[in-house]
């Protein structure tokens, strides 16, 4: 238990997606003008990471790394290393699980599915989730760590996105130098939280 | 060389830098930076897969019906990053444990998507591969301006051979850590965009709000 609640506070604060890794900045800028629209992006981001990360752990371990596919008994299929493959599953796996959770948060829950409607194609492309699956492979992590993960990833960049929309929403009446005005003063901002947020990396659990 | 594939191949490395005026591709932009060789790597990576997803994306243009063009893109710029990731585990092992998972990410980088989408899609094979080239070396200019700045004065080396001697060597210049921690490539890119936009105007975005003069001080005369 103590270890996945490290991994927990690890993948939200020290390890942030957005301001240590630098994964999913086009959205991270471009969303985070009002404080609603980026905890929508946010929520969508977590519900997203939560699901395709230990989906694409289970595809790793059963179909794609070296001796995954042991489990079908096929002696001529036990040595067979699919990982190279990867790449194109992760992302397949990612459009596919969007386009179901549309379809069926449409059908069901109607009013999670009108706030969160414009950004879930959005997330498709956002490398914060392919950069998620990937992470997942190189640490190897296993099923249940991985669900850990994609949840506190997810939830590290929702804290993430909806700090720089508050921040940027108050500064929008501030006088900025003409060439630093929107995007250029957003990559200051930005810079100045991912300082803040390293202070976290002394946390030793 | 005619004047339009200059046009084609320069236009996007200063007037319309993917990268400082399309705010595309900034994701994997920022991380790979603080060493100069590894962010070469990188800038080789994107624009060879920019400029052969752009080829192959327009030479079947005219064959994908355009309700299942994203997902046909996506699988031709997967391939090729398959390729280009394969090729750098094989030749330069170091280089791809670096850079870990950046490699995997140019699927999602927003440029090549990008261009696919917004060139590749309308425009003949050739010119597309050119607009690749070009936008790869606009990423490239960015990447590889940012990645000198931190490397010279965060470790006093340029492609890993020392130009400054650092202190703890016994030279003279003490590194400043602040450039090898991920918060500097933002403040660089910042900076960058601001020194770009002093010199092109017309890039300044609008402002929100208009600030009205402050008739105190007039007041009070």
């Amino acid at each position: 238990m103590e270890h996945y609640l490290s991994l927990l506070v690890r993948s939200v604060f020290i390890e942030n997606m957005a301001l240590s890794f630098f994964l999913g900045m086009c959205t991270f800028l471009a969303i985070s003008k009002k404080v609603s629209a980026a905890i929508g992006l946010g929520i969508a981001v977590v519900v997203v990471l939560t699901i395709t990360v230990p989906v694409n752990n289970l595809l790793f371990t059963y179909l794609l790394t070296e001796g995954a596919l042991a489990w079908t008994g096929i002696e001529a299929l036990s040595t067979v290393d699919l990982s190279f493959l990867g790449l194109l599953s992760y992302i397949g796996v990612i459009a596919a699980i969007v386009q179901i959770m549309e379809m069926v948060l449409d059908k069901y829950v109607p009013t999670l599915y009108n706030t969160l409607g414009v950004f879930l194609p959005l997330i498709t492309v956002n490398c914060a989730i392919l950069g998620a699956a990937l992470f997942m492979v190189e640490r190897s992590y296993n099923f249940s760590e991985s669900v850990v993960y994609g949840f506190g990833a997810g939830l590290g960049w929702a804290i993430a996105i909806a700090a720089l929309a508050g921040i940027r929403e108050k500064l929008k009446y501030s006088d900025m130098p003409e060439g630093l005005r929107g995007l250029g003063g957003a990559f200051m901002i930005v810079g100045l939280m991912s300082l803040g947020f390293m202070s976290f990396g002394g946390i030793d659990l | 060389m005619t004047e339009k594939t200059k046009d084609i191949l320069f236009k996007p490395v200063i007037e319309n830098n993917p990268i400082a005026l399309q705010i595309l591709g900034i994701c994997s932009a920022l991380a790979v930076t603080s060493q100069m060789s590894v962010a070469f790597v990188m800038c080789v990576a994107l624009t060879v897969v920019t400029a052969f997803s752009n080829f192959f994306v327009s030479l079947v243009r005219n064959q994908i019906p355009s309700s299942i063009r994203i997902i046909v893109q996506m699988t031709i710029i997967a391939s090729l990053v398959i390729v280009v990731d394969q090729i750098l585990k094989a030749v330069a092992y170091d280089i791809s444990k670096q850079l870990s998972v950046f490699v995997g990410l140019i699927i999602t980088n927003c440029i090549v998507m990008g261009r696919a989408e917004a060139y590749a899609m309308k425009n003949p094979p050739v010119a597309s591969f050119l607009d690749g080239v070009g936008n790869g070396l606009g990423y490239s200019a960015i990447l590889m301006s940012v990645a000198v700045v931190r490397e010279l004065f965060g470790s006093g080396k340029l492609f890993g051979f020392e130009i400054l001697p650092v202190a703890s060597t016994g030279g003279w210049y003490v590194p400043n850590g602040l450039l090898l921690l991920p918060p500097s490539a933002f403040f660089l890119i910042g900076g960058f965009i601001w020194v770009l936009r002093v010199f092109k105007k017309d890039q300044v975005e609008e402002e929100e709000f208009k600030m009205a003069p402050n008739t105190q001080a007039a007041e009070a005369v």
